[in-house]
C-alpha cells in the first residue's frame, strides 16, 4: 500500500463525479441523512432541555418521586435510555437500509473504477 | 499534604506496589508480543487496522473510561452528589455524536490520523499543519487531567508524601507508559487498553454490587445514607444544583460545560484514531455500540460508587484526604475490602491512567509525524520507516511534556481539567468534522478559520478564566482553587469555555468558506463517494 496522501486521488477522478451524480448514490445519501439528521437534532435537544432542567429548575429536578428518588435521577436515566435506544434503531436502519446500497455502489465502484 | 487522613492509613503501599507492578509486568510481556508483527506505519498507527468491532469497542471505553471518568466522578457525586452524575451524562449522551456523524465516515475516508480527513479535499499543507496543532492541543489539555489524576494517587496510596516523591512517581508513570507506546505502537496500546478496561469495568462492577448489597439492593436506602452522612448540606446531595446552581455564572458555567462534554467527544483526536484500527466501516460502527455500552453501564456503576463513597466514606473525609476528591472512590474501596481491594483498585486505576496516556501520546505523536513531518515538512515524499522514527522520537518528547505537565497540575479535579480537553475539542475540532464530512461548500479558508479561530478562542478564555488564576482563597486550606496561587488576571467569567468558543468557530467555519471561492469539486466527489460507501478504503494489513 502506498504511504503517501498523493496515491489517494490517483483514480480516474471523472468516475467519482459520475458515481455522486448517480441515483442509487443519491438515494443513499437521502437515506442517511434523513435518519441522523434529525435524530441528531432530537436527542441534542433532549439532553440540551434536560441540562437546563438541572440547572434552572433545581426546585423541580429535586422533587422526590419515591424515597429518595428525585425527578433529576429519572430524567437523568432517561438519558441513558434514549441513548441506548437511539444507538439500537441506528444500527437497525444502517444494517437494513444503508449498508447493501453502499455495499452495491462499493462494489461497482471498486469492480469498474479501479 | 503533610496529614495523611484516617483513611489511608488502613492502606498497604508495598501491597499496592506489588499489584501494579504485576499489571505492568503482564502487559508488558502483551505489549513486547504484539510489537514483534509492528513493522509498516499502518501497523504502528492504526494495529493493521485488524481489530474487530468488539474489541476495538472495549479498548475505546478503556481509552475514555479514563482516571477522569473513575475517579472524578466519583469523588464529584460523592462531595456534590447530584452535580457529579450530570459528567457523566454528557459524556455518554456525546457518543450519539460520534455513532451517528462522524464514526464510519471518518473511517473510509482517512488513514491514521484526523488530519487525513480535514485535509481530503482541502489544500494539505495548512489544513494538516492546523489540524495537527489542534490535536496536540487537545491531546496536552486531556494529558494534564490523567497525570494530575496520577499524582493525588500516588500520595494517596502509595504513602509517599511530599513533592519530590510524588514527582517521582509521575515520573516513573511517564516512563512506563512512553515504553508502552515505542515497542507496541497501536496495538500494544489496544491490548493495554482493553486488559485496563477489563479489570476497570469489573472491579467497579463488584464493589457496585458490594455497595448496593450492604443497602439491600434499595437505591433509596443508599441514598438515605449518603444524605445522613452528608451533615448540614446533605440533602441537597439528592438534586441538581450544590456545585453548580450557587449564583447565575455557576449556572451559566454549568451549562457551558453540559455543551462541551456532549459535543467534544466526537472531536477528540485520540477517539477519532482509533476507528482506523478496525477493518470496515461496519466495524467502526460495532465498535461504537460496544463503546456506548460499556460505558453506559459503567457510568451507572459510578452513580452507585460516588453516593456510597458518600455514604461510607464520608464527604469530609474526602476532601481531607490527600488527592481530596479524586481519592473518593479508593477510600471506598478501602472501606469495603480492606488493604488488597484498595491496592487492586489502586492499581486498576493507575492502569488507567497508563493506558490513557499512552493512547493519548501515540495519538498526538502519529499526527506530528504523518501531518507535520510527512505531508507539511516533506510534502509526501518520505518512506514510512523514517515517518514511524519521528513518531517515536515525538512520543519521547510528549511523553516528557506529559510529566513535567503532570507535576504541574497535581491537585486539580481530573474530571474538570478533562472538560477543559473537551472544550478545546468541542471548539477546534467537531465543527471542522462536521463541516468537511457534510457541507459541500466547505474550503480550505474555511477550515483553517474554523481550526484557529476554535482553538484560539477556546484557549483563551481558559487562560483568562477563574480555573487559571483568580479563585477566592479557600479558609480551609489556604489555597486558591485557581491552577496558578497568588495572581489574579482573570476577566472572562466561566470556567469552561464551549458556549463561547464552540459557535464562534461554527460561524468563523461558515464565514471563511463564504469569504473564499476556492472548491474542489472533483475530490469532494471523491470525499463523499468514498465516505459513504467505503470505496477505496484502507484496507486491513493481514488477517
Amino acid at each position: 500500500m502506498g504511504d503517501t496522501d498523493q496515491d489517494l486521488g490517483s483514480d480516474p477522478e471523472s468516475d467519482w463525479e459520475k458515481v455522486q451524480g448517480s441515483p442509487e448514490f443519491t438515494e443513499l445519501r437521502r437515506r442517511l441523512r434523513v435518519f441522523v439528521f434529525p435524530v441528531s437534532a432530537l436527542f441534542l435537544l433532549w439532553y440540551l432541555l434536560y441540562v437546563l432542567l438541572a440547572d434552572y429548575a433545581t426546585g423541580f429536578m429535586g422533587t422526590k418521586l419515591f424515597g429518595n428518588i428525585t425527578v433529576g435521577l429519572v430524567f437523568g436515566l432517561l438519558q441513558f435510555v434514549s441513548t441506548f435506544v437511539i444507538t439500537g434503531l441506528y444500527v437497525r436502519y444502517a444494517n437494513r437500509k444503508l449498508d447493501p446500497l453502499a455495499d452495491k455502489i462499493r462494489h461497482e465502484v471498486e469492480g469498474t473504477g479501479r | 499534604m503533610s496529614t495523611l487522613a484516617a483513611g489511608v492509613q488502613g492502606s498497604n503501599p508495598a501491597l499496592n506496589i506489588t499489584i501494579f507492578a504485576v499489571f505492568v509486568a503482564i502487559t508488558l510481556v502483551i505489549v513486547f508480543r504484539a510489537s514483534r508483527n509492528t513493522k509498516t506505519a499502518s501497523d504502528y498507527y492504526a494495529a493493521g487496522r485488524a481489530f474487530t468491532g468488539p474489541q476495538n469497542g472495549i479498548a475505546i471505553s478503556g481509552d475514555y473510561l479514563s482516571a477522569a471518568s473513575f475517579l472524578g466522578i466519583a469523588g464529584a457525586i460523592a462531595i456534590n452528589g447530584y452535580d457529579g452524575f450530570l459528567y457523566s451524562i454528557g459524556f455518554l449522551v456525546a457518543w450519539l455524536v460520534a455513532l451517528l456523524l462522524v464514526a464510519e465516515l471518518l473511517r473510509n475516508t482517512g488513514k491514521f490520523t484526523m488530519g487525513d480527513v480535514l485535509a481530503f479535499r482541502m489544500r494539505q499543507r495548512p489544513v494538516r499543519a492546523a489540524a495537527a496543532i489542534s490535536t496536540l492541543a487537545v491531546s496536552f489539555f486531556y494529558l494534564l487531567a490523567q497525570m494530575a489524576g496520577a499524582g493525588g494517587l500516588v500520595n494517596l496510596l502509595l504513602g509517599i508524601e511530599g513533592n519530590l516523591g510524588q514527582d517521582l512517581v509521575i515520573a516513573v508513570v511517564g516512563v512506563i507508559m512512553i515504553l508502552y507506546v515505542l515497542i507496541g505502537g497501536m496495538k500494544g496500546t489496544t491490548w493495554v487498553q482493553i486488559i485496563k478496561a477489563v479489570l476497570l469495568i469489573a472491579g467497579a462492577f463488584a464493589m457496585t454490587l458490594w455497595v448496593l448489597g450492604k443497602y439491600g439492593f434499595n437505591l433509596s436506602n443508599l441514598f438515605q445514607a449518603a444524605v445522613d452522612k452528608g451533615g448540614a448540606t446533605g440533602e441537597a446531595l439528592l438534586g441538581p444544583g450544590k456545585q453548580y446552581g450557587k449564583t447565575g455564572t455557576t449556572k451559566l458555567d454549568f451549562l457551558s460545560l453540559g455543551i462541551a462534554l456532549v459535543l467534544g467527544t466526537a472531536g477528540l483526536p485520540h477517539v477519532l484514531m482509533r476507528f482506523y484500527t478496525v477493518p470496515t466501516a461496519k466495524d467502526a460502527r460495532r465498535s461504537v455500540v460496544w463503546a456506548i455500552a460499556l460505558i453506559g453501564i459503567f457510568y451507572l456503576f459510578t452513580l452507585v460508587l460516588g453516593y456510597g463513597a458518600g455514604a461510607l466514606v464520608g464527604p469530609e473525609v474526602i476532601a481531607k484526604a490527600p488527592g481530596t476528591t479524586n481519592s473518593a472512590a479508593p477510600l471506598l474501596a478501602l472501606e469495603l475490602g480492606g488493604p488488597v481491594l484498595l491496592g487492586f483498585i489502586a492499581a486498576v486505576a493507575f492502569a488507567t491512567i497508563l493506558a490513557v496516556v499512552a493512547g493519548l501520546t501515540i495519538t498526538a505523536s502519529a499526527s506530528f509525524a504523518h501531518d507535520v513531518y510527512a505531508n507539511v515538512i516533506k510534502k509526501g515524499k518520505t518512506d514510512p520507516d523514517s515517518e514511524v522514527r519521528v513518531a517515536r522520537i515525538t512520543a519521547l518528547v510528549i511523553g516528557a511534556v506529559a510529566i513535567v505537565g503532570g507535576i504541574l497540575a497535581k491537585n486539580q479535579n481530573v474530571a474538570f481539567l478533562v472538560a477543559l480537553a473537551f472544550a478545546v475539542a468541542a471548539s477546534a475540532n467537531l465543527p471542522t468534522i462536521l463541516y468537511s464530512l457534510f457541507w459541500k461548500r466547505f474550503n480550505t479558508q474555511g477550515a483553517l478559520w474554523s481550526i484557529y479561530g476554535g482553538l484560539i478562542v477556546c484557549v483563551l478564555l481558559i487562560v483568562f478564566s477563574p480555573a487559571v488564576s483568580g479563585k477566592p482563597v479557600d479558609a480551609k486550606t489556604g489555597k486558591s482553587a485557581s491552577m496558578i496561587q497568588g495572581v489574579d488576571f482573570h476577566w472572562f467569567p466561566l470556567d469552561n469555555p464551549g458556549i463561547v468558543s464552540i459557535p464562534v468557530a461554527f460561524f468563523l467555519g461558515w464565514l471563511g468558506t463564504v469569504l473564499s471561492k476556492e472548491h474542489n469539486q472533483k475530490k469532494y466527489a471523491e470525499m463523499e463517494v468514498r465516505s459513504l460507501t467505503g470505496a477505496g478504503a484502507e484496507k486491513a494489513t493481514r488477517h
